[in-house]
């Protein structure tokens, strides 16, 4: 059965608990890189690397850790992967780490990434640990990548850069552009991810209900 | 004049909440009802009104290229890892000076603090001090100004959906979908002071 759990560790995180959609976490970054979509892939691989090396590296960890102090070295680990990852990203795409701005920083406080370092790595071995953070960054990465694509498209009739949409078809809407429609895509994307798995539709009426993490 | 203008830009044009979607987390979970928002969004002023002073001394006083303490070297690569460790501290002498000498504010504010450690709009905060290269001063009126932003957007957002409770809202909207279409009207509508 261990393939088996390799490969729910793997995809659950992408459809049916997806670590945006259904636990509200790491919103914040999804929604302010997702203008274009080089952007949003960046990001994307940023989240994963970092997610995945965490998870492996408070796993190797876990049984050294004195309990009161781990929230502390969960966030050293990570605080120092952001800053591989920001200083990778300054040598290699500067133009593009300009534009990400604070955001590759913000990493740091991405939710998912202390989410999975505290409520999976602690308990599991290295191998599960790491997949299960390859798992959830993809998560993320389909939620980012979904929101970039229908933005980039509408807003200014691009993907990557190309022109697909020219002018003469297709007016571009900057509205998709700006801050609210990050919000309007994100809750129409978590109605079709509901619709299409309704276990997941909230009947607490009171609010989010028992669906958030923190 | 230059310090209320800058409040003002922080507050409302520059939004951490619904401009930059910053704290999104803590701001669609903890806004259920008005009290505990409205507690979650002092905790923040005060938060943010401490750190990223501080963490401007840091950054000015040793990492910077050409600081006052460490001149010649440029540390600016360790800034992330300090800022986080410094909010960190920060929230948790926080905790204990309001535990000791203000327990009716602990209790008020006591449970959301260790939220606020994790809390994107703190962090981003002084990233963006970092950024913009304030002055002392500048990164006071910054710090509050921008948590204020933030408080009066989450104490928005309870109002509302105190009052959503009472709609009939499509089966897979209801719960998380609503409130992201909420708050992107709401974004719409902070948009107007853009241009101030």
């Amino acid at each position: 059965m261990a393939g088996n759990k390799t490969k729910d560790v793997l995809f659950n995180p992408i459809i049916h608990n997806n670590p945006i959609a259904l636990q509200v976490l790491g919103i914040c970054s999804a929604l302010a890189v997702t203008t274009r979509l080089d952007k949003s892939l960046t990001m994307c691989f940023a989240v994963i690397f970092v997610c995945a090396m965490a998870n492996a590296s408070v796993a190797l960890i876990r049984n050294k850790i004195p309990n009161s102090i781990r929230i502390i070295v969960q966030m050293t680990i990570i605080a120092s992967l952001v800053i591989v990852v920001d200083q990778v990203l300054q040598a290699v795409a500067y133009g593009l780490s300009k534009e990400l701005s604070v955001f590759v920083g913000l990493i740091i406080t991405n939710c998912i990434i202390m989410g999975r370092a505290e409520g999976f790595a602690m308990q599991n071995t290295v191998k599960d640990s790491f997949i299960d953070g390859i798992g959830n960054g993809l998560g993320y990465s389909m939620i980012l990548l979904v929101v970039g694509f229908f933005r980039e498209l509408f807003g200014s009739g691009k993907l990557f850069g190309i022109t697909v949409l020219p002018e003469s078809i297709y007016q571009p809407n900057g509205l998709m552009l700006l801050p609210p429609s990050a919000f309007f895509i994100i809750g129409f994307l978590i109605w079709a991810i509901r619709a299409y798995d309704r276990d997941q539709v909230e009947h607490d009426d009171s609010g989010i209900g028992h669906t958030h993490a923190h | 004049m230059q310090f209320f203008e800058l409040f003002m830009r922080a507050a409302f044009v520059e939004n951490l909440a619904l401009v930059y979607f910053l704290g999104m987390c803590t701001f669609l979970a903890v806004s259920k009802n008005v009290k505990t928002a409205l507690g979650l969004g002092a905790a923040v002023i005060v938060v943010q009104g401490i750190t990223v002073p501080l963490n401007n001394l840091i950054y000015n006083l040793f990492l910077r290229k050409g600081s006052l303490v460490l001149g010649e070297y440029n540390l600016e690569f360790l800034g992330l890892i300090c800022y986080i460790g410094v909010i960190a501290a920060a929230v948790q002498i926080l905790e204990m000076t309001l535990d000791r000498f203000f327990p009716a504010l602990f209790n008020a504010l006591g449970i959301f603090l260790p939220l606020i450690t994790v809390n994107c709009a703190i962090l981003g905060g002084t990233l963006f001090m970092v950024q913009n290269k304030y002055t002392f001063l500048e990164s006071v009126t910054y710090g509050i100004g921008s948590g204020f932003g933030w408080a009066v957007a989450i104490a928005a957002l309870a109002g509302i959906r105190e009052k959503l409770r009472y709609s009939n809202v499509p089966e897979g909207l209801r719960g998380l979908g609503i409130t992201f279409m909420v708050v992107g009207l709401m974004a719409l509508a902070f948009m107007a002071f853009n241009g101030i």
